[in-house]
């Protein structure tokens, strides 16, 4: 294991290494942070520390190494956030390690996920090279996004050392409504139908089998009413507000709802692909949380890695192995753009210092 | 390069309709918005289908043909410029919306649709297409992906980049691919992010997936007017530090408001140093509790005039103005040349000082308009392209703008893309390795160097400009 303290010793790691590199943050992510044979891992958490926050332009830059809990706290203390709410904070993960997974938790629904708050990264090239792409302001044209590629390449075209996000004001208040269906059908319906609606959402999801959790955000004097009309829509629920609310996401968001016996994966899909994805994985045992208005199933999968992959290759969806034991972090069928993600890794690259995409 | 045989072959391809090669055919293309760069193409391919659009890049790459993709021509940068030695292809006939999914909110298109066409198709679902460059009525959404466009209300909903799920697109060498998809959420490294942006030096996006937001309910819209940028800015400030999420906060100086006035007539108070914008958004009982929030910091900050748009009718004539801003330069000034920097927000009226000193010091009238709640400035260098040396001058003066916007800690552009205007100032961003990294990216997915060529990277050669 090599721990490096600064991006020059990352560089020199790189240039070094005879083995496959496997970055690690917070190891958080155990299907993804755990070497497999024939790999060195390079451990990021001692590349940690926020290095610029100015409250006023809602931005900040630290280490990928930095803890999502230590920012978390740091930014809740100038009532900001981060709105694409990513997961695993309490079991350690890192802003280079979400970054670099591609995570992003319930709050994605309404601002967007880790690729739409990412500004700038600097990272270390398969040649060593430090680089930086994007930017620190809040807006930016200027050359090719190698911060959004960034976003699901799991250190495989580069190692994340800096990041720099956009951060925005966290809602004065929350509250949820909640409502069980008696079917996955109606329970869909209804999500749909706010999905559609002009309410102003801030999470939306459908935990199996079947409840429903939306959450609202925003001004205090204006919530309840705005969660009795969501009520009057939904016809019922049990309106979920203080503490309890926030409980209720903080264990969403660290899954607290996975038995540990379960591996977990990450399949983006849409709203109309979840009937027949349930007709499958309804025999197979395991449990299913609907995330992003149900573009995104978390799986929790009781069985071997097999099975799940040929329930999604049969279904022509893709996975993310997060969750569970070493291996290849991809199930299903394979994503798009591999022409593309050919050349890509080929520049970036070149001497394969990094597992393969 | 372009032989009888390649013509001949793209004459297979295309009726003699929808192949121009007569000058006079040309001379539409010759510039797009940007008109201080012109270079006549060759020739100019009018594709209606996607087949089309892969067969002549098929043909280019073999022959070694350059060729420039052109939706609108409004590009601000010089994105979509032509060269001399190759083609363009002119993408305004494959504009079909492909399909509209109302329940799960998304949109295909082809790379020609304009993009106001995508919130109208999206209409009667009540959706809409957020992002709204100023030239949407015609710029198409092709050309909106390739250079990121923004808009006025990025502030809260995010540029091009953020609303794009899937984009099927033609490699320069003629290879198809497929990125992204119709999943708000993806795995595999994010392509559709790094080829949104790309400025057509990654070939051209022919079907893009579009995420549509439901319309919201209510606006309220405030026009407040200041005796000074300074307090303008101040004002802005309060308001971002407040914890409101504003749809959009937009700044313009008195410049621009006589510019507005004397051809839009929009109402603005024409004695204002700054007249300041802000809008807020959403669900209609939050935006009445945010507009309430919202009076109170406008109340204390030094406004000397406050109205809110009491109508949808009052709301549309204030963003009509500030739409038609840059238009509207054209009546006092024969020439401009608009500029695109950010810097962080606190920079923001230490950058407008800036620019004042260096208007005075060029003797030439600087007109700003901006996207105040992003940072993102528009200076506008007007100037009399008849005079002598005086296009040169407003090109010095709006070079020196965009490297303060970078000394300031900001980036050269903040949504009109580098293009042909703004790629000498790319090494003031990034450092020799970053540019070479994207250089030999380029490369490996262009090995011929045709697609869009020239554009982004300093020094490289156009033919014709």
């Amino acid at each position: 294991m090599i721990r490096p303290t600064s991006p020059e010793e990352v560089q020199e790691a790189v240039r070094q290494t005879s083995a496959l590199l496997r970055p690690r943050g917070g190891g958080s992510k155990s299907a993804l942070s755990t070497p497999t044979a024939g790999e060195t891992t390079l451990d990021l958490s001692t590349l940690s520390g926020v290095l610029e926050y100015r409250p006023e332009e809602l931005t900040f830059t630290a280490r990928a190494g930095t803890p999502l809990a230590e920012v978390k706290a740091m930014l809740a203390e100038n009532g900001q956030w981060l709105p694409f709410d990513p997961p695993f904070g309490g079991r350690g993960a890192t802003l280079g390690g979400a970054l670099a997974a591609g995570l992003s938790g319930p709050g994605r629904y309404r601002f967007g996920g880790a690729r739409d708050f990412v500004l700038g990264v600097q990272w270390v090239s398969g040649a060593g090279k430090l680089l930086r792409g994007g930017g620190r302001v809040v807006k930016n044209a200027s050359g090719f996004d190698f911060p959004k590629m960034m976003v699901g390449s799991l250190g495989r075209l580069g190692v994340i050392t800096e990041v720099t996000f956009k951060v925005f004001p966290l809602a004065e208040q929350f509250g949820t409504m909640e409502l069980e269906y008696d079917s996955l059908n109606k329970a869909l319906a209804a999500m749909t139908e706010l999905s559609r609606s002009p309410l102003d959402i801030s999470a939306l999801e459908l935990q199996l089998s079947a409840t429903l959790r939306v959450r609202l955000g925003g001004q205090s004097p204006a919530l309840a009413g705005r969660l009795r009309r969501l009520g009057e829509l939904l016809g019922g629920g049990e309106a979920i507000t203080g503490e309890r609310e926030a409980a209720l996401w903080q264990q969403l968001r660290e899954f607290s709802w996975l038995p540990a016996s379960h591996s977990l994966l990450k399949v983006p899909l849409t709203p109309a692909r979840i009937p027949a994805l349930e007709a499958r994985l309804a025999q197979g045992g395991g449990q299913r949380r609907y995330s992003v208005g149900g573009n995104l199933a978390w799986v929790g999968w009781p069985g071997e890695v097999a099975e799940i992959d040929a329930i999604l290759r049969a279904l022509e969806l893709s996975g993310l192995r997060v969750l569970g034991p070493p291996g290849s972090p991809w199930v299903g069928v394979p994503p798009t753009g591999a022409a593309f993600a050919r050349r890509v890794k080929r520049t970036l690259d070149p001497q394969g210092k990094f597992p393969q995409l | 390069m372009i032989t009888q045989g390649f013509l001949t072959e793209l004459a297979g391809i295309f009726p003699a309709e929808r192949l121009l090669s007569e000058r006079a055919q040309l001379i539409t293309y010759e510039s797009d918005a940007l008109t201080t760069y012109s270079a006549l193409p060759r020739a100019v391919v009018l594709p209606e289908s996607q087949a089309e659009v892969i067969e002549t890049v098929r043909l280019c790459h073999r022959d070694s043909v350059p060729f420039v993709a052109r939706g609108s021509g409004t590009s601000l940068s010089g994105g979509s410029l032509p060269n001399e030695a190759g083609i363009v292809i002119a993408l305004n006939r494959l504009n079909r919306i492909v399909r509209l999914d109302a329940e799960q909110r998304l949109a295909v298109v082809e790379a020609g649709a304009p993009n106001l066409a995508v919130s109208e198709a999206a209409s009667p679902h009540g959706l809409y297409y957020a992002p709204d460059p100023s030239s949407e009525p015609v710029c198409t959404v092709g050309g909106n992906v390739a250079f990121n466009a923004g808009g006025a209300h990025c502030l809260k909903n995010g540029m091009t980049s953020n609303h794009v799920l899937g984009i099927k697109a033609v490699l320069p060498d003629g290879e198809v691919v497929d990125l992204g998809g119709e999943s708000l959420e993806g795995v595999g490294p994010d392509w559709v992010g790094l080829f949104v942006g790309s400025e057509g030096l990654f070939g051209i996006a022919l079907e893009i997936t579009l995420r549509l937001l439901p319309q919201p309910e209510a606006y309220r819209t405030v026009l407040a007017a200041y005796n000074s940028m300074a307090t303008a800015g101040e004002a802005v400030a309060a308001v971002v530090a407040s914890g409101l999420l504003p749809g959009a906060i937009e700044i313009m100086d008195n410049l621009t408001i006589q510019a507005v006035e004397q051809s839009l007539d929009a109402g603005y108070p024409t004695d204002a140093a700054a007249l300041l914008i802000v809008e807020l958004e959403g669900e209609a009982n939050q935006v009445q509790a945010d507009f309430i929030a919202l009076e109170k910091i406008i109340g204390t900050s030094a406004a000397y005039s406050v109205r809110s748009a009491q109508d949808e009718a009052e709301r549309a004539l204030i963003w009509k103005g500030r739409k038609g801003a840059f238009a509207a330069l054209g009546s006092i000034s024969q020439a401009y040349i608009v500029q695109d920097g950010v810097v962080p927000r606190s920079q923001l009226g230490a950058a407008l000082a800036e620019i004042d000193e260096m208007s005075a010091r060029y003797r030439l009238r600087v007109a700003n308009v901006f996207h105040a709640g992003d940072g993102n400035l528009h200076p506008n260098v007007l100037f009399d392209g008849s005079q002598e040396g005086m296009l040169e001058r407003a090109e010095a003066l709006a070079g020196e703008i965009t490297q303060m916007c970078v000394r300031r800690g900001g980036v050269i552009t903040g949504e009109h893309g580098v293009g042909m205007e703004k790629r000498e100032y790319m090494p003031d961003m990034f450092a020799e390795a970053d540019m070479e990294m994207m250089r030999r990216l380029s490369r490996e997915i262009d090995p011929r160097g045709i697609a869009n060529a020239g554009k982004m990277f300093p020094g490289e050669r156009v033919p014709g400009v």
